[in-house]
């Protein structure tokens, strides 16, 4: 039996408690509790602590990539950033489209110890679009999928999407949709504006993802399902999700860090670490985003942590990869948007980065509110400390928001019970 | 004027540098007419012909400018394979530093390549852009104004500017680096540019470029009456793309003919970067009217490559 005596914790609601946990449960919290002699104590003065992160988009690389990214790596990179679990996108080699490979996944995460990973299956059959994956035996496996995605390509097929739609209500499942109409973005290399005129770079246009969200919300509300949408990144997209919540359709938006701080002028470097996809977009895109996290209207924040090689990014932008890491900077970014512009509040960037997440997925262990009996994933942060982005716990480095002085500094991570990060310190080995 | 290090994009150079090049190849232009074609200016000095692209026309004029300035000169033919274009670009860029090269001139299929090239830190030399994907060419747009100012200046060119110009760019602006560079330099020499094109060959937010824009040719012809009409070509691959209907109705609507000839002022210029698709983009009989600028754009192409090499490498010696 371990004891873990968190002292002087600051909940989001500016409580402040001492939080007793035994093995994995939270036992006790009182605003002074004394410790045996066998507690290990962990001095929480001065930080706010929150329920763990939980990431519903991530791409972990293993199995097939291991040399941009592997489960353990990722994991510890995970537990830096303050999440508690982080969801695996399917898009691995071989894909997540059977039950064998999520299980596989979800084992290499249990193996690491860092964070629950929870493995994301394919809707379609090798991400091809065109039959559908064994959704059944995914969500009845020992991984227990909840979440399908082609993530990386969209399901672009509006029969196939629909019967993906239906097909998962059998399961309590919800298809996350990487909105992006394929055949406006051949070839799109950065977001169609005044800067991908200028810079000779082929277009990405608005359109083309606000038209494949505008016909899923509208399929999501015709067959009754649950509808995610992944990685918004435009202002009418934003307005498509709030006009469908609105309406009552269950559909549910995340947003990632870069789309809330980062805009398209960085392409003017063609510096390969800004091509992403979806595109950075433009200032008038990132403050639409910005409120619209706020208000509500999209719920989560999600990483798309998306790990490549140096050689994959150290080339002409046409030939560079798609994608950027970004768990270790969620925090700060979720701190810039909601407490730093003094727009919003702590219990917001819980629902934003924990409750939310969590609920879409369905995972019962995560997201709990910090109260007695609830499983002990808890994050500590420093709400006045700031972090200039530098090393990283991930194999890749293309960090988009490197030497950038961001606000928050995550210093401890409780994953059920064990401290992945103490001090800003990684665990030198997961929890067993 | 500015010493440049490298010329990437025509919105590198000032008025001042524009006009300082375009001035030296005015000298670089009367070397052409000697009997000994030869300055030892660049002697001792090596320069690389990086051409990921296919391009005789633009290779052998840069081949030439370098050769009458001594220059020690390598040509690099690197078609990048699929597989491995992204090391290709750095493999190439590191060998060609470690045999000492002190500039490389790149032509890339990638937009962006020679900026790349340029802040990569995998090479020291000049870079000099000479044709990035659909994003710039900034010889062409030099030799382009260096053309117009010839025609209508002669003798009396150096120290002009381009105010007062009216020039009108034709075509597929949308994947045009030439379009791209003209467009900023012959704004920075003070002309008014105004651009017609199908609507599908026109890039989003072009009111932020400073210039005009036309669907129809015949009413922007009567109504602008330019000084010089810049052709552009239509590359074969945008023709099956669902850009416009047929080679027929684009030929019809923006293709240059003797009726639209017969439109132009007297004096006005009548250009083309070329390779032309004679009957496509502009018929014969316009060609090679006595408007047309065509061969001389190829002839001054020389001087002004030997210019720019001039204002690049003969400067300062403390960069390198």
């Amino acid at each position: 039996m371990t004891v873990l005596l968190l002292k002087s914790a600051q909940l989001a609601d500016g409580s402040l408690f001492d939080i007793e946990i035994t093995d994995q449960v939270i036992t006790a919290m009182a605003p002074n509790l004394s410790a045996s002699e066998l507690t290990q104590q962990i001095d929480c003065s001065g930080l706010i602590v929150l329920p763990g992160f939980v990431d519903l988009h991530t791409h972990l690389r293993e199995p097939g990539f291991e040399q941009s990214e592997t489960v353990l790596t990722a994991s510890r990179s995970a537990a830096a950033g303050g999440f508690t679990a982080v969801h695996a996108m399917a898009n691995t080699s071989p894909v997540a489209d059977t039950a064998g490979v999520v299980e596989q996944v979800q084992a290499l995460g249990l193996a690491a110890g860092f964070v629950d990973v929870v493995p994301i299956g394919a809707v379609t059959v090798g991400l091809e679009g065109l039959r559908l994956a064994e959704i059944g035996a995914m969500a009845n496996s020992k991984a227990k999928v909840r979440v399908f995605s082609d993530d990386g390509k969209c399901v672009f097929d509006p029969v196939l999407m629909r019967h993906a739609l239906e097909y998962v209500k059998a399961f309590d499942g919800v298809v996350a949709q990487h909105a992006q109409e394929p055949r406006l973005t051949e070839g799109a290399q950065m977001h169609e504006g005044e800067v991908s005129a200028n810079l000779g770079l082929t277009g990405w246009p608005a359109v083309a993802e606000e038209a494949i969200i505008a016909r899923d919300v509208l399929l999501a509300e015709h067959v009754g399902s649950r509808l995610h949408i992944c990685h918004l990144s435009t202002a009418g997209s934003v307005e498509i999700i709030r006009w469908a919540k609105a309406r009552g359709v269950q559909v549910t938006a995340e947003v990632t860090p870069h789309h809330l701080l980062l805009t398209d002028e960085l392409a003017r470097t063609y510096d390969p670490v800004f091509k992403v996809n979806p595109p950075l977009r433009t200032q008038a895109d990132v403050l639409a985003l910005r409120e619209a996290l706020i208000d509500g209207t999209i719920d989560i924040i999600a990483t798309d942590h998306a790990p490549h090689p140096t050689e994959s990014k150290d080339c002409e932008w046409a030939s560079a990869a798609f994608g950027m890491i970004g768990l270790e900077t969620a925090a700060s970014v979720a701190i810039d948007v909601l407490i730093k512009s003094e727009k919003s509040n702590w219990q917001r960037l819980t629902e934003v980065l924990s409750v939310n997440p969590a609920k879409i997925g369905r995972l019962t262990e995560q997201g709990q509110s910090i109260r007695v009996g609830s499983v002990a994933n808890l994050v500590a942060i420093d709400p006045n400390a700031s972090t200039v982005v530098g090393q990283t716990q991930s194999k890749s480095e293309n960090n988009p928001f490197k030497g950038l002085e961001l606000p928050g500094k995550v210093v401890h991570t409780i994953y059920r019970g064990y401290a992945t990060l103490l001090n800003g310190k990684v665990a030198e080995a997961g929890r067993i | 004027m500015s010493q440049l290090r490298h010329l990437l994009s025509a919105g590198d150079l000032d008025r001042a540098s524009a006009i300082a090049i375009l001035d030296t190849a005015e000298e670089m232009s009367s070397v052409n007419h000697r009997d000994i074609k030869k300055l030892p200016t660049l002697r001792g000095k090596t320069i690389v012909n990086l051409f990921f692209e296919d391009s005789t026309r633009t290779r052998i004029s840069f081949e030439l400018a370098e050769k009458r300035l001594s220059a020690d000169v390598i040509n690099f033919s690197a078609k990048g394979s699929s597989v491995s274009k992204g090391e290709s670009l750095k493999d190439t860029a590191q060998t060609l530093e470690a045999m000492g090269a002190d500039a490389v001139v790149i032509r890339h299929w990638a937009s962006g390549a020679a900026n790349v090239l340029a802040h990569s830190g995998w090479i020291n030399g000049s870079i000099i852009n000479a044709g990035d994907g659909t994003h710039e060419h900034p010889t062409q747009a030099l030799l382009d104004a260096f053309t117009m100012r010839k025609r209508i200046y002669g003798d009396d060119s150096k120290g002009r500017d381009l105010v007062g110009q009216k020039v009108m760019i034709v075509g597929d602006v949308l994947h045009s680096r030439v379009a791209r560079s003209n467009v900023k330099l012959l704004a920075t020499l003070g002309a008014e540019v105004h651009l017609v094109a199908p609507p599908t060959l026109l890039p989003v937010k072009l009111e932020t470029w400073g210039v005009s824009v036309h669907f129809d040719l015949d009413t922007a012809l009567r109504q602008v009456q330019p000084d010089s009409v810049m052709m552009l070509r239509v590359q074969a691959e945008r023709m099956n793309a669902a850009f416009f209907p047929s080679e027929r109705e684009y030929s019809r609507l923006w293709g240059f003919n003797s009726e639209r000839l017969a439109m132009l002022k007297p004096h006005a210029l009548l250009m083309h970067p070329g390779p032309m698709n004679r009957g496509l983009e502009i018929t014969a009989s316009a060609a090679d009217s006595p408007n047309s600028t065509i061969l001389e754009q190829v002839a001054n192409g020389v001087s002004v490559r030997m210019a720019v090499l001039f204002h690049l490498l003969s400067g300062d010696k403390e960069s390198k």
